[in-house]
């Protein structure tokens, strides 16, 4: 058991450490959630895509370096240390790209990963309907074969920077009849400016259209655009959701970071003489560093060849709960100017607030906790 | 590259567990809380055969280490295991011993550490901040650090009961024999603080796990209103709350084992103990009424949480650590000094100063 880094490593952290130092930009972006800020972030999805540090575990022929996820894991440290801009791309990067990996067809990953890559297609995810939230396999969007292809039909929704993305990913329902909900289900790619397609965003709790809902209307989708076969959906789809719960989409970088800065306000604001206060501070320390030992452990793991199982049900609900926690702290620092709603961590709190809803919402979270590492009995939710 | 344990160290848990589970330590404990010391030292002699007090004692004086990971594997079993004993004391005592003799002053060393090495010595270890000495009425030696001083306590005064029925609580006698003096009495004492904690803190998470295991099995067979009472989300999503403060409190306490940092030790310190505090709170709630009397065994796991969370490092006091240490411990001003020297922005200082 060790925690010493490689030569391999440390010479990739420098190379990042330098190219983001060069780069980043000095003042912060505008919000991704408005266009301008969209775009703003696609220019730096772009550049960071020239330098082939977009997508950097990815394989080299798909815009990657191959680096593995220790390596990765560095990067995102330099990422979120170097205070780098939040990534437009993220959904693409971390949800579509791994299920891609594991069940496209070679053409399918030649044609969709390099534009992910560069920014120059983002991509939404289109899982959630209104009726099908943590109940995901009540779905009922359908998708009707036809010449070629499939007709989409019905609605999405709180679809992740959909109003302003290019494509989007989800799982429709193919078999009506099938005898369960969890089957006859299709996952495919869609284009969001098709003919059918309507786009209504929908203002976060602060306002920006952080999401959106998504209208179908016999929209036409190629047989190309199939992930895997039809009727597999939910197995595909479920393959991946470790990635999302887990540690692709929350790094311990970001958390590090964060609580860096947590420390750095902590010193600015001067000690409030507020034991309590003073107290969760030093808590955001012990809970970056737990989440990076843990990740850790996990990465350690992985490496040997375990896959991502219910465990990453525990990141996902520490991850959330921390985060709100950390940023409660800050703005309690701040005082009155926490309040004020164009600060960084203002923003931040209100993205936090959301961590326990989406990926899967922390009390279905600890439902697999409680039926899958603990093995209590199923039961009446 | 690889932050988990190796298989030797596995097994070496694991053989401990097996070990401690056929020695029946609810029995030792009670007898103990009794007055009748002869099952834990009984016990103690067999944790010394499978090596558990040569851990953190060095070779030349005839243990295994230090070894602080290995330390950090027993130390949950015998928290898993509620064992009765100054264990976090013989271990502190042999830490503080051991680097007094690195820093010149040997003779305590050649006279002591072999000895608690081997188990024939149980020692216990007053180094503040609190003014008892844990299990004196049951240690073969008191050492006291007063300032700069390190003594021989002649011995102890009234033993008082603790609220863990496997522990008692003496203030030392004054005077007795003057061991060292001068500043290495000071570091050498910071060194043994860390070492109790680390020790502390992995008796909290085998602690705490044992108490969430023994709660899910009561959880899955007690019914009410004809269906077991694991199958309520109310129950299923406290015990996984447990398991969640359990899980990262595990990696933190293998980190501190590699760095011995003061603040990674501290980090853990609180969150095992934290972590086992809240295992025993849900342990209670979910066994009910049966759970708060002192006949089902589970009262002597649950009465240890709170006194194993704020011995050697109350919550307090760790997290003041942790936030000392923790300004600009990182690198996110870019015109901020050199490379980090260890993993994930952490300095790692070498093995030998642990």
């Amino acid at each position: 058991m060790d925690l010493h880094e490689s030569a391999s490593i440390r010479d990739f952290r420098a190379e990042a450490r330098e190219w983001l130092r060069a780069h980043v930009p000095a003042e912060p972006l505008p919000s991704l959630e408005t266009g301008e800020g969209f775009a703003a972030h696609r220019k730096w999805e772009a550049e960071l895509a020239a330098a082939r540090w977009s997508v950097v575990s990815w394989p080299e022929e798909y815009g990657g370096r191959g680096v593995d996820i220790f390596h990765w894991l560095a990067f995102e440290e330099e990422y979120w240390a170097a205070g780098a801009p939040g990534r437009v791309s993220q959904n693409g990067i971390n949800l579509l790209a791994p299920t891609l990996f594991d069940h496209a067809t070679e053409e399918q990953r030649a044609r969709v990963l390099p534009s992910m890559a560069t920014g120059e297609v983002v991509w939404a995810q289109a899982w959630s309907e209104p009726e099908a939230g943590s109940d995901l396999a009540s779905l009922k969007s359908r998708a009707v074969r036809t010449d070629g292809g499939w007709l989409l039909s019905g609605q999405k929704t709180w679809s992740s920077r959909a109003a302003f993305a290019d494509r989007a990913f989800g799982i429709f329902r193919t078999d009506p009849e099938a005898p369960k909900p969890h089957q006859g289900l299709t996952y495919l790619m869609f284009d969001l400016r098709a003919p059918g397609v309507t786009v209504r965003p929908i203002g976060r709790l602060d306002g920006k259209p952080a999401f959106a809902e998504l209208f179908l209307d016999r929209v036409f989708v190629p047989d190309a655009d199939v992930i895997g076969e039809p009727g597999q959906g939910w197995r595909i789809a479920m393959s991946t959701t470790g990635n999302e719960r887990g540690l692709m989409l929350r790094s311990p970088g970001r958390f590090l970071a964060a609580a860096d800065r947590l420390v750095r306000l902590w010193h600015e604001q001067g000690d409030p003489g507020d034991t309590a206060l003073r107290d969760r501070v030093a808590d955001a320390v012990i809970g970056a560093r737990a989440y990076e030992l843990f990740t850790a452990a996990g990465a350690a793991r992985f490496a040997g060849g375990a896959t991502i199982g219910a465990e990453s049900s525990l990141n996902k609900v520490f991850w959330s709960e921390f985060d709100i926690a950390l940023h409660e702290t800050a703005l309690d620092l701040l005082g009155p100017d926490g309040e004020l709603a164009d600060g960084e961590w203002a923003e931040g709190h209100v993205f936090s607030l959301a961590g326990p809803i989406y990926a899967g919402t922390n009390e279905i979270q600890r439902d697999i906790i409680a039926e899958r590492l603990l093995g209590l009995p199923k039961g009446r939710r | 590259m690889g932050f988990l344990l190796t298989d030797e160290q596995r097994d070496f848990g694991r053989s401990l567990d097996a070990m401690l589970t056929a020695a029946d330590t609810p029995a030792a404990i009670r007898a103990r809380a009794g007055g009748d010391a002869g099952p834990a030292r009984a016990l103690w002699a067999r944790l010394a055969e499978a090596g558990v007090f040569a851990l953190a004692v060095p070779e030349e004086y005839e243990g295994m280490g230090p070894l602080p990971v290995e330390t950090a594997v027993a130390f949950e079993e015998l928290g898993r295991h509620a064992a009765p004993g100054p264990f976090a004391e013989t271990v502190a005592s042999a830490a503080l011993l051991s680097a007094l003799a690195e820093a010149g002053t040997d003779a305590p060393a050649k006279r002591l550490l072999p000895a608690l090495a081997a188990g024939e010595t149980v020692a216990t270890l007053c180094a503040g901040p609190g003014p008892y000495a844990a299990d004196a009425d049951l240690a073969d030696v008191v050492l006291v650090v007063d300032g700069d001083r390190l003594l021989l306590a002649p011995g102890h005064g009234a033993v008082r009961e603790s609220a863990d029925p496997a522990r008692r609580l003496a203030r030392p006698e004054e005077g007795g024999e003057l061991l060292a003096a001068g500043p290495a009495v000071v570091a050498a004492a910071e060194r043994a603080r860390r070492w109790a904690a680390l020790a502390t803190a992995a008796q909290c998470l085998g602690l705490g796990r044992a108490l969430l295991d023994r709660t899910v099995a009561y959880t899955k067979q007690r019914t009410q209103f004809g269906v077991p009472v694991g199958s309520f989300q109310a129950v299923r999503h406290r015990l996984a709350d447990v398991l969640i403060g359990l899980e990262f409190a595990r990696p933190l306490l293998h980190g501190a084992a590699l760095t011995m940092t003061d603040a990674d030790v501290a980090a853990a310190k609180v969150t095992a103990g934290e972590a086992a505090y809240a295992a025993a709170r849900a342990a209670l709630q979910l066994h009910g009424a049966i759970g708060y009397t002192e006949e089902l065994d589970l009262s002597l796991w649950l009465r240890k949480a709170r006194p194993l969370r704020d011995t050697w490092g109350t919550p307090a006091e760790c997290r003041a650590i942790v936030l000392a240490a923790a300004p600009l411990r990182r690198h996110d001003d870019p015109h901020d000094g050199p490379l980090p020297k260890g993993v994930w922005g952490v300095t790692v200082p070498a093995r030998s100063a642990p």
